[in-house]
């Protein structure tokens, strides 16, 4: 469903803050795949989850999904395959607009948008029949605006947004992160039951060992641009977060070791 | 009096159709869009020089139209494809607009006075209808048939047509182009990753709210028997006026309710502005000032009360306080307030 081939990726190229974000990365994913990625801050999580939703364009490599080179296609255009939730709730609703006219805008991602009206009565049936999945009675609140709404409840219906128009890749940039516990753990039961309903093919970056361990059927490890590890299908299932841990410090290990014997 | 003040109601609501221009691009998509005061003007001189050449004045203001709906596109691509900053891209092309409008004129001013206009056109249309009688039989019924209006069909008309324009606007902005529109406004990256493209909804906003501008600017033209190339300074500032003018009096939830405000606000603006004027001290070249402190007073004036009725709230918060403490507080009020401690 997703491929990455051969991706590389440079930032500020020729300065003295020149950094690689993505070295020659390689990753593959099949339909209904749900991969989760960990990494430290700067490893390449967020300019990979970019780099598929194309807010940046590869330097090299292609990226595919469905079978088809979306390398050179804009963020606008590609968005059509890709639904998206981002790290920060205030980022995946517009404030000002109601809960109906979100669910509109998200509604039109497949399709052309025209000059017919954005919340039908037809529309309204299905935007209240999916507002009820996520049983926090925003099915009774269609028409008030998303601003009023708060951090847990935005994310849940970006969630909601982001997935109700069976998005051929879903993206999942630590979108529980910026949650208190309980709403964390609110959106991530949500995340499970949706990703598992619709059997969506999903990417999802964590900074939560165990988050990535629980979920998915997959699991890779990203530092400084690249995947050092890589769990699928049983593998995953018997991991845990002090063999992550020490399957981390081991690469990391041997990777100094290398450097010592390097210098020497 | 009383035709001074139908005066600035007819004016008002041709300067409506610019506020509602205006609300499009500041409001709605959050740009300060500048192109207006060139956009304004444009769309006079069009107007006035087709209408000297012997064009229809329907042609000549549907051209003036059109000539404001390029202006906005071009302002929309140096924004979007050019990727200059939204304030300098609308003075970029407000300034070269006034050479523009230089080239098209011909002449820093062209008299429209002996012409026929579409202002003339509406009223020889009117002057049949026999409805003037009617209205000035009521007026005078009222007790105001001292100053009885030449024609009521300036205003009647202009009110149609703002009206028009205004539910044809809101209508719009519930469409799915529409609410893409709103929220490229309100929520550029969240519109994009469901597939819109942010840059062309931008254009098009700032070529609708400019074509309306310019529509507005050939119908002052007509309206006031001339076109000048200094008549769009300020005009910016009358547009917002209008908008928070009207956002602070009658409220902006909806917007239909938003649209109709900015109409009531461009009207509410004109009366301030003739009332001010009758003040004997002030003269006629005040207006720019008296605008400035329409629109200081109108953003300052809802945010004192608010923080005065703040205060008022803890004074009061706060002598509850008090006197619970000292065991003052009269009975009734007590039970009122304690009723969570008890709990």
């Amino acid at each position: 469903m997703l491929r990455l081939n051969q991706i590389y990726k440079v930032f500020n190229e020729g300065t003295p803050d020149e950094k690689l974000a993505l070295g020659n990365l390689e990753l593959q994913m099949t339909k209904g795949e749900f991969v989760t990625v960990i990494g430290s801050n700067g490893a390449g999580k967020s300019t990979l989850m970019n780099m598929i939703s194309g807010k940046i364009l590869p330097d090299a490599g292609e990226v595919i999904i469905d079978g088809e080179n979306v390398s050179a296609i804009e963020e606008h255009a590609r968005a059509k395959m890709i639904g998206r939730v981002f790290q920060d709730p205030m980022l995946g609703t517009a404030p000002h607009m109601t809960i109906e006219e979100n669910m509109a805008i998200a509604y039109g991602r497949t399709n052309r948008r025209g000059l017919g009206f954005g919340v039908t009565k037809k529309r309204k049936e299905l935007f209240k029949e999916c507002l009820g999945t996520l049983h926090l009675g925003l099915e009774n609140r269609m028409t008030a605006k998303v601003g009023l709404l708060s951090g847990g409840e935005r994310q849940a219906l970006s969630l909601l947004m982001a997935t109700f128009t069976d998005p051929k890749i879903l993206l999942l940039d630590e979108h529980t992160a910026a949650l208190d516990p309980s709403r964390a753990e609110l959106v991530t039961n949500l995340t499970k039951e949706i990703v598992e309903k619709n059997q969506l093919t999903t990417l999802m970056v964590t900074h939560n060992m165990q988050q990535a361990i629980d979920l998915g059927n997959s699991l890779i490890m990203m530092d400084k641009g690249q995947i050092i590890f890589e769990a699928r299908g049983a593998a995953k299932q018997k991991l845990t977060v002090e063999k992550l841990l020490n399957e981390f410090q081991r690469i990391k290990g041997e990777k100094m070791i290398n450097d010592r014997a390097v210098l020497i | 009096m009383f035709s001074a003040l139908f005066n600035s109601f007819e004016s008002g609501m041709i300067y409506a159709i610019m506020a509602l221009g205006v609300y499009l691009t500041f409001r709605i998509l959050d740009f300060p869009d500048m192109t207006v005061e060139g956009s304004f003007v444009t769309g006079a001189s069009v107007a006035a020089i087709m209408i000297v050449n012997g064009y229809s004045p329907i042609v000549a203001t549907l051209c003036a139209m059109v000539a404001g709906f390029i202006a906005g596109t071009i302002t929309g691509f140096l924004h979007t494809k050019g990727k200059i900053n939204p304030l300098l891209a609308g003075i970029l092309m407000m300034i070269a607009l006034y050479s523009i409008n230089l080239r098209i004129m011909g002449a820093s001013n062209i008299p429209l006075l002996s012409q026929t206009t579409i202002i003339t056109n509406i009223q020889d249309a009117w002057a049949g209808t026999g409805l003037d009688n009617l209205l000035n039989g009521l007026l005078s019924f009222v007790g105001l048939g001292d100053s009885l209006p030449k024609t009521w069909a300036i205003l009647i008309v202009m009110l149609v047509v703002a009206v028009v324009i205004q539910a044809g606007m809101s209508a719009f902005l519930k469409t799915e182009i529409g609410l893409a529109l709103r929220a490229t406004g309100d929520n550029e990256a969240m519109v994009k990753s469901f597939s819109a493209h942010t840059g062309n909804m931008k254009i098009l906003g700032l070529a609708i709210g400019n074509a309306l501008v310019a529509f507005s600017g050939s119908l002052v033209a007509q309206y006031n028997g001339f076109s000048d190339i200094g008549m769009g300074i300020g005009i910016i500032v009358i547009g917002l006026a209008s908008v928070i003018i009207g956002e602070a009096l009658f409220g902006a939830k909806t917007i239909a309710r938003a649209t109709l405000a900015v109409i009531g606000g461009a009207i509410i603006y004109r009366i301030v502005v003739t009332l001010a004027l009758r003040v004997e001290f002030l003269e006629t070249g005040d207006v720019k000032l008296i605008t400035a402190l329409i629109v200081v007073g109108a953003l300052v004036i809802p945010k004192i009360s608010d923080k005065q009725k703040e205060k008022t709230r803890k004074k009061r918060r706060l002598k509850e306080i008090q006197m619970r403490h000292d065991g003052t507080l009269p009975k009734g009020r007590e039970e009122y307030a304690s009723v969570k401690s008890d709990l």
